[in-house]
This record gives structure tokens, C-alpha cells and sequence, in this order.
């Protein structure tokens, strides 16, 4: 709640912060930028980029802040750590009254730490002293060393002065001192507002967790191997359904009995989504190399013939009667203007199956495997290695991002007149 | 003397619910080598039908085509088309357009390269050889159509409303064009316009065409084609048999549209 609050905060003050500071900066003389009426003209709608790069830098400002990082020069309040205590009050079963001080030492979890040194102090409850870790508890056993007992009928009344009774919580200095149903006393130290590195790390432990798995690997093999392993998947799968789904596509747009034929699988296949299709697939194939493929390419199969049989139907029937006209035969057709004329759309699916095929295989991934992006962070999920979950998250991000330019460019390359027709 | 003869043609088919369009009826015409015909009418007189039968796109139900004596049966490369918009090859360069037909018979491009060449240059399109075709205006791309047409060298040119999408000036020019590349090369010209002008204009003969059942309405042979030859058309226009000739046209189209509004008010009342 609070992050969301300095989050929606940051979003209007840099808002106001750009348009009054920097907007002088960056006087724009283009034709755009002379429109008056941009409320509803999506076109005079640009994105700015000062507020990209704000927004990029806030995430990661915010991460660090509430993770602790030493990259970021704020930080949230921490958990507390280091020496603090409180004072619980024992009544003996004779109604006779003593007050006993609990000395707790906070430590981080993973450090060496050694009991504080004490004295017992005076009276039949006697002093005692805890080790407790960073936003873990401790339950105490206070009467352990006590002259009074709890068997004897021995209770805490007041914590620090403040009556209380079992399942009560009290505050102390430094935390919370709850009292749980059987009497004893459970001290949880003040958790502060930064996340656990079980939950959440700092950018720092994933970042190096980048160098030591690029260069230790992790379960067998590096990341380099986990990320070509995947890619390998992709790439195979997709030029394996692009290779039977995009003749299979023109034959569906060219004949009628293939048309036909074809038009109950693809329908009823096209909304299956590829992740119903894991078990069987490891039933059929397993879990090895074949399965992932096989996968694969039934995930880019369905796109890649749906996307070449709307290229077919696409082209200009103008164009074709031209081509007949200027005596093209019908492979001539085929080769000059009804291959060249869908590639448009068989670029925008397979971009489209590009996606779903790098979504398929780490999802295929996560399921079983023995390597692979998602086999990374399934197996690191596992043992709480939230840092390298974090890492494969991210760069299972980039490299699915990378992969959309990559396509947008090769498509700009080899279609130059898509959309100018 | 190539002739392309159109002997009795009719075209009729049946519509999903039952129905049935008689589209052409009875149409029976005979073009000499050489010769230009517009083709006018209101909308849904056939015109469009009979081009595509001429191209061989679609069958007639009764008659048939010759072309110097052989049955159309398809599409051919001895009928050039001319569409409206859109019939260019996006994927190509303007030379790659216009010689596409030369290079599907597969010439080598020494055979082909100096007519294509030549038939730029008719088309004042000489400096746009190597452009892309998408890059060109939209007169520009019609004059592609044309050269891309006459490269093949076919025995008849369909054209079907080739000016139809140009703003009215750059069509001025392209009527012009056309009848300037009608009187070099000789070719037998059909052409189809809505327009009452340009059927004036560019056609030698001028058929008129009904709508329900479409069919031939009248035939004109009028002087202004050969008197636009290498002139300024806004003085054809201004010839006084021009102006009374548009008037009486326009009018008995005029009446044909007043006819089909009246005919299907009396069937929807």
C-alpha cells in the first residue's frame, strides 16, 4: 500500500516536474507537436520518453529502497537490528508480584551472533536473554529460569507495564511481545517496510547472481546453456511449423478440397492453447527434446497456416486477373505474386507464434526438463532462490522482447511495402 | 484484320435465395483492329461482367467470344487488363511492373529491356525506372499500369475504369495519354468509364448500356477521339456537337436511373 502510494506520488510529481522544468528545453517544431486538439487524436499521442526513463528508474529506485540495496542511496526503514529489551512482570501463585528483564539481541540472518551477557537480577523471575533474527520471532520461555513456574500456576501480567493476558500483544521498544495461549511470551522484533531477500532480493544479488551462474552454472549446466537451450527449442519448433504451416496455408487458400479438408482441424486446433497440449505431449514424446519440439511446433503450426491462408485471401483479386492476363502460368502466379503478396501477414504470425512459442517453452519448461530457462527458475523456486528466479524472469523478458525487434526488423527489411500498398 | 467478336452473349446466374441475375442479355458486338469503344451505363448494366467475359475471367451462359478467329475460353496474354487501383505489384520496381509480361514468357532481359525502356519513356516515366511502385503518385501508377499493359504487346487492351480513382486533373492528362498511346501503337481499345465525358472523349464508338437485364442500349461513332489526338481535349470539349451530345447521353442515363428507382419502389410498395 505504501509503495503504491509513493509510486502513484512519484508518477505526478515527475509529471509536473517535466512539464514545467524540462518542457522548456525541448522546444519541438515538427507538424505534431503544432496540433491543438491532441485529447482523442491518437496519432498526436507520442510517448515521453523523459517519463519511459522515469519510470524505468523509479522501478528500480523502488526495488532498491525497499530491498536495502547499497546501489540506492534511500532506503525504506530497515528491520530493526542490533540490542534491545523489555520488562515482563511474573504473579507467583500466591498473588506476590516480580518484574524480570528480557535482553534481546536482533542479528541478520546468515551472521555470527552470541548471547548478550547478563545478570539474573534480583526476585523470583529472573532476567533472560535472546537471540532473534531479522523478521523472524523468538517464542521465550521466561519461567525456565524462574522460581515460579507456569505448571504452578505462575503467569505474565503486564508486559513493560501494560496488563495483559494470553493472546494479547503488547508493544515494546523494537517490536511486538505477543503471549501465546500456553503463557509463554513470543518477541517479534519490528519488521520495518523492506522486503525479505527470500522474497524479494536487492538488484545487486541478482545481478551477481548473473555472473556466478554464467560462470558456475547451476544445476549442470550455465545460463548461457539454459538460454541457448530454449532459444534452440523455439527456433526449431517455429521453422518446423513454419515449414509444414505455411504450404499447408496456401493450399488452403488455393483449393477448395484442402480448404475443406483442413478447415475443421485448424478451427478446432487454433484455440487450443499449446499448454493443454504439455501432458500429452509427455505422455507421447517425454520429456527430452522431442516432446519440446513437438510442442513447439504444433504451438507455431496453427498460426503459421491460419496467417499464409489469410495471405493467400488477401491479395487483390485485381493483381491475380493481371498476372493471368500477362500470361503469368499458375506457378508463375504462385512464385510472383501470391508468395511475395502474403508475406506481410505470414510475418505478423510469425511474429505472433514467435510469442506464443517462447511463452510454450518455458512453460513446457517449468513442467519438466533437464535444461532451459524455465527448468532454471523452477528448480531455483524450489530452494527460495528468489534471486535467480528474479534474474530468469528478466532476462526470459529481454530475450522475448529481443526477439519481437528482431522479427520487426527482418520484416521492415523484407517487406518494405507493408502497409503502402 | 484481327476482329474480336462478342456473337450473343448472355450471362446469367442464381443467387442464394433462389433467385436469379440476368446480368447480360443478348449482347452482340464486333470490334475491328485499331478501334477504341467506351463502354457507359448506369450502375449494374453488366459493363463490368462483359469486360470480365472479354478478359476470360467469367463464362458466358450462352454466346461466345472470338478473338482473330480462336474461342476465349480464359484469361490470356493476347487480352491486356487495365484495372482501376491496386493491380501493380508492390514488391516490384516500376521496370520489374512493366516487364513482367516479357519476363513470364521468359525473354532474357536484353530481349525486353529496350521496349520496356521505350514504353517508360512513352509514359514519361523514364527517371522512375528503379522506384518503388508504392512510392508513385497515383497517376504515376496508372501510367505504370498502361506500360506494363502495352510491354506485352496484346492484341486488345480492357480497361476497366482505369482514370476511375484520379483527381480531375491528373485524369485530364491521362486521357490524353491514352489516346495518344491508342494512336501510336494501334491497339484495339475497350474501355469502360462512368463518366459521360471520358466515354465522349475516348471513345471512337461509345456503347451505351441498360441495366436489368444489361444489355446494349445504343451505339454511338463519334468524331471526338481522333479530334483529341494531340490536343488540347478542353478544346474538343468545347466543340458545340461535344456539349449536345453529353446533354443527350447524360439525360438517357438519367432516365434509366429514374426507371430502376421507380421499378424497385413500385416492388418494395
Amino acid at each position: 500500500m505504501t509503495i503504491l502510494i509513493i509510486y502513484v506520488a512519484i508518477f505526478v510529481a515527475a509529471f509536473f516536474a517535466v512539464r514545467k522544468g524540462v518542457s522548456k528545453f525541448r522546444q519541438m517544431n515538427d507538424y505534431t507537436s503544432l496540433k491543438t486538439v491532441t485529447f482523442g487524436d491518437e496519432s498526436a499521442v507520442r510517448p515521453d520518453r523523459w517519463a519511459s526513463v522515469i519510470s524505468v528508474v523509479t522501478i528500480f529506485l523502488l526495488w532498491g529502497a525497499f530491498t536495502g540495496s547499497k546501489w540506492v542511496p534511500i532506503h525504506a526503514p530497515g528491520p530493526f537490528i542490533g540490542d534491545t529489551e523489555f520488562v515482563y512482570t511474573l504473579e507467583a501463585p500466591d498473588g506476590s508480584r516480580d518484574d524480570a528483564t528480557v535482553y534481546a539481541r536482533v542479528f541478520k540472518v546468515g551472521e555470527e551472533v552470541s548471547d548478550r551477557e547478563i545478570e539474573p537480577g534480583d526476585g523470583f523471575a529472573k532476567n533472560d536473554s535472546i537471540t532473534v533474527g531479522a523478521w523472524r520471532s523468538e517464542l521465550l520461555l521466561m519461567d525456565k529460569n524462574d522460581e515460579a513456574k507456569r505448571k504452578d500456576g505462575a503467569k505474565v501480567v503486564a508486559i513493560d507495564g501494560q496488563p495483559v493476558a494470553p493472546g494479547d500483544t503488547a508493544k515494546v521498544s523494537n517490536g511486538t511481545v505477543a503471549i501465546t495461549s500456553k503463557g509463554s511470551l513470543n518477541f517479534a522484533p519490528s519488521k520495518g517496510m523492506q522486503m525479505e531477500p527470500i522474497w524479494l532480493p536487492p538488484p545487486e544479488s541478482v545481478v551477481s547472481r548473473v555472473a556466478e551462474i554464467s560462470e558456475q552454472g547451476y544445476q549442470n549446466f550455465t545460463l548461457f546453456e539454459h538460454l541457448y537451450w530454449s532459444l534452440f527449442r523455439v527456433v526449431v519448433g517455429f521453422a518446423l511449423g513454419a515449414l509444414v504451416g505455411i504450404p499447408l496455408g496456401y493450399a488452403m487458400g488455393l483449393s477448395d478440397w484442402f480448404r475443406g479438408w483442413f478447415d475443421p482441424i485448424v478451427e478446432f486446433m487454433r484455440p487450443v492453447p499449446p499448454l493443454a497440449l504439455i501432458p500429452l505431449v509427455i505422455i507421447w514424446a517425454g520429456i527430452g527434446e522431442s516432446g519440446k519440439i513437438i510442442l513447439l511446433f504444433l504451438a507455431a503450426l496453427w498460426i503459421m497456416t491460419i496467417s499464409a491462408r489469410a495471405g493467400v485471401s488477401g491479395v487483390a483479386i485485381s493483381k491475380v486477373h493481371a498476372a493471368y492476363s500477362l500470361g503469368a502460368s499458375k506457378w508463375q502466379l504462385m512464385r510472383y505474386v501470391i508468395m511475395p503478396n502474403s508475406l506481410p501477414e505470414i510475418f505478423t504470425g510469425a511474429r505472433v507464434a514467435m510469442g506464443v512459442c517462447w511463452g510454450t517453452v518455458v512453460a513446457a519448461e517449468l513442467v519438466a526438463a533437464e535444461k532451459g530457462a524455465g527448468m532454471m527458475i523452477m528448480v531455483a523456486s524450489r530452494f527460495q532462490l528468489t534471486d535467480i528466479v528474479i534474474m530468469g524472469i528478466i532476462l526470459i523478458g529481454i530475450i522475448g522482447y529481443g526477439i519481437d525487434i528482431l522479427m520487426r526488423k527482418a520484416e521492415s527489411w523484407l517487406v518494405p511495402w507493408k502497409g503502402r500498398a | 484484320m484481327s476482329t474480336l467478336s462478342i456473337e450473343n452473349i448472355s450471362m446469367r446466374f442464381d443467387l442464394p435465395n433462389g433467385s436469379h441475375v440476368q446480368a447480360l442479355q443478348n449482347v452482340s458486338l464486333e470490334l475491328k483492329t485499331g478501334e477504341l469503344m467506351s463502354v457507359l451505363g448506369p450502375s449494374g448494366c453488366g459493363k463490368t461482367t462483359l469486360l470480365n467475359i472479354l478478359a476470360g475471367f467469367l463464362a458466358p451462359t450462352e454466346g461466345q467470344i472470338t478473338l482473330n478467329d480462336h474461342l476465349v475460353t480464359g484469361p490470356d496474354a493476347e487480352r491486356g487488363m487495365v484495372f482501376q487501383q491496386g493491380a501493380l505489384f508492390e514488391w516490384m520496381s516500376v521496370r520489374e511492373n512493366v516487364s513482367f509480361g516479357p519476363r513470364m514468357k521468359g525473354q532474357r532481359e536484353a530481349q525486353y529491356a529496350g521496349n520496356v525502356d521505350h514504353l517508360l519513356d512513352v509514359v514519361g516515366l523514364k527517371d522512375f525506372k528503379e522506384k518503388a511502385v508504392y512510392e508513385l503518385s497515383g497517376g504515376m501508377q496508372q501510367r505504370v499500369a498502361l506500360a506494363r499493359c502495352l510491354a506485352n504487346d496484346p492484341d486488345v487492351i480492357l480497361m476497366d475504369e482505369p482514370l476511375g480513382a484520379l483527381d480531375a486533373l491528373t485524369r485530364e492528362k491521362m486521357q490524353g495519354l491514352v489516346l495518344k498511346l491508342w494512336k501510336e501503337t494501334g491497339k484495339t481499345i475497350v474501355l469502360i468509364t462512368h463518366s459521360v465525358e471520358e466515354a465522349l472523349l475516348l471513345g471512337e464508338r461509345l456503347l451505351v448500356m441498360a441495366p436489368r437485364p444489361g444489355r446494349i442500349h445504343k451505339e454511338y461513332r463519334l468524331p471526338f477521339a481522333e479530334m483529341g489526338v494531340g490536343q488540347d481535349l478542353r478544346e474538343v470539349k468545347k466543340h458545340p456537337e461535344f456539349g449536345a451530345k453529353r446533354e443527350e447521353i447524360l439525360s438517357m442515363i438519367w432516365d434509366m436511373e429514374e426507371e430502376i428507382m421507380g421499378r424497385t419502389e413500385e416492388a418494395e410498395a
